[in-house]
């Protein structure tokens, strides 16, 4: 589980999140939406570190992450994995060297553990056959499930997506949402993904926040944000025609 | 305010070498990051330095014979000349200005793009220090090739000294003797401390605007050349003080 108390972020004298509370539970997708330049990604970031927040507090498992000292950061984060909007996967590297990365640099594993372990993890999200791979060689689909792969290669506890289904087909965006809920479940991972995918939402959204203008404006399920009548959810989910017809049949 | 920014970014250049030389997470990691940068950017550099090398040991020859065309000047004293400029000046600063140009730009480049596609960003979510991982093996890597670089450029520029007077500037005979009167051998021990400093500046320093790119390709590949500059720069002030300490 991850609390998030009253969190605040700025940069110089633009505050891109203004007081944010939300708890994020285990074994189910937790998403963040909002519109572009509402701050998701700040969050995001915000919650796994890479941004340092000025005042709040985000505590997974009772440990607040600001308190930790820096070994006591290391080692939650070796419980968390990150799935990047553009993947970040390390292009000097093949699909399986990205995938055993973290097991290189923290586990004692043997060679042929390590291998197993990427081959479960590829297998997983069905990509077979490709490790011996660079990641330029493989489709934006392909690199998308390899980052969930590395992602997942060391157990976390907890799984961040960036905008898992940006730059990937309707079909695709589906079977990558499908891919995160069915590990979330699997693995019972806590896993927070930031997303503008309204059929990201209706598909995988077990909790959703919300958040307009660095604020959380509206939290709920997937089921409730289509009966919601809070009028910012309404303006963002019936923002495309395709919704709004949907709207009508209901 | 020039003042003030420069002030800021050599506070953020020394809190990143901090970083940079915190414990490795996993020595054997760092090894193969060692033995990789090795080969980029020490061995990959062998060829252009040798090139070099040559090419100015000779025609550091030629111009010197052409300005002591003096009866009264023994000939061996062009090869004592061209001795003298390439163990004092040209190896270990000229060839560390193009390898500044060379691996400068290829190290703030490369990290410069890690950030900007959040590779940089990966490496911290998975709890590694990415600019000990990053920029450690490559500082050690320079280091310890820059003097062997710097070696072989003075050997191959006497080479191509010693082809100069081959080809009829003057004896053979005299330039060998030249070689060899009056050596100093703290001119050497000079040169690759100023090889030592100077590959730890290239490395430091590109890969301090290559690490805090922010933007996409336009500002990866503007802060390339400002790593070019800034090493070059920092070259040319740091050998005008060195050689102000161990020669005067």
């Amino acid at each position: 589980m991850i609390e998030v108390n009253d969190i605040h972020k700025s940069f110089g004298d633009h505050e891109v999140l203004k007081g944010i509370d939300a708890t994020f539970y285990k074994g189910q997708t937790n998403l963040i939406i909002g519109q572009s330049g509402s701050g998701k990604t700040v969050f995001l970031k915000s919650l796994v570190g890479l941004h340092d927040i000025d005042s709040g507090d985000i505590v997974y498992n009772g440990r607040a992450l600001g308190s930790l000292n820096n070994k006591e950061r290391k080692s939650l984060r070796t419980e968390m994995g990150m799935v990047f909007q553009g993947n970040a996967l390390f292009d000097s590297l093949t699909i399986e060297e990205n995938v055993t990365f973290a097991l290189n640099m923290f586990s004692d594993m043997s060679l042929s553990e390590k291998r197993d372990r990427a081959n479960f993890c590829l297998e997983r999200v069905n990509l077979p056959n490709v490790a011996k791979k660079f990641p330029s060689e493989l489709s934006g689909g392909m690199q998308k499930r390899v980052a969930i792969a590395r992602a997942i290669s060391m157990n976390p506890k907890y799984l961040f997506c960036d905008e898992p289904n940006s730059g990937l087909d309707p079909k695709t965006a589906i079977v990558i949402d499908k891919l995160l809920q069915e590990i979330t479940e699997e693995f019972g991972m806590t896993t927070v993904i930031n997303t503008h995918d309204m059929n990201s939402v209706i598909e995988i959204g077990a909790y959703i926040i919300f958040i307009k203008e660095g604020k959380k404006a509206w939290q709920g399920t997937g089921d409730d944000i289509l009966n919601t009548d809070s009028p910012e959810i309404v303006d963002f989910v019936y923002s495309s025609e395709l919704f709004k017809k949907i709207r009508g049949e209901h | 305010m020039l003042v003030q920014k420069w002030t800021l970014s050599l506070g953020r250049y020394m809190m990143l070498l901090a970083r940079t030389f915190k414990k490795p997470e996993n020595f054997r990691m760092y090894y193969r990051a060692f033995m990789s940068d090795l080969e980029l950017l020490g061995l990959n550099s062998l060829g252009i330095v040798s090139i070099i090398s040559i090419f100015v040991g000779a025609v550091v020859t030629i111009q010197t014979a052409f300005n002591l065309d003096d009866p009264l000047v023994p000939d061996y004293y062009i090869a004592i000349a061209t001795r003298e400029s390439i163990i004092l000046e040209f190896s270990p600063t000229i060839i560390s200005l193009i390898l500044a140009g060379k691996v400068g730009s290829n190290i703030a480049s490369t990290l410069g793009s890690m950030r900007v596609s959040e590779q940089i960003d990966a490496l911290e979510v998975m709890g590694v220090n990415p600019a000990s991982y990053l920029i450690a093996p490559k500082i050690t890597a320079l280091v310890f090739f820059n003097p062997i670089l710097i070696m072989l450029s003075m050997f191959l520029g006497m080479i191509g000294g010693y082809l100069a007077s081959v080809g009829g500037v003057m004896s053979t005979e005299d330039f060998m003797y030249g070689l060899t009167v009056d050596f100093n051998a703290y001119h050497i021990t000079y040169a690759l401390i100023k090889t030592f400093v100077f590959a730890f500046l290239i490395v430091s320093i590109s890969a301090y605007f290559g690490f805090y790119v922010k933007g996409g390709a336009i500002e990866v590949g503007v802060n390339a050349t400002k790593a070019v500059v800034s090493s070059s720069v920092a070259i040319i002030v740091s050998n005008y003080i060195l050689t102000q300490l161990l020669l005067v």
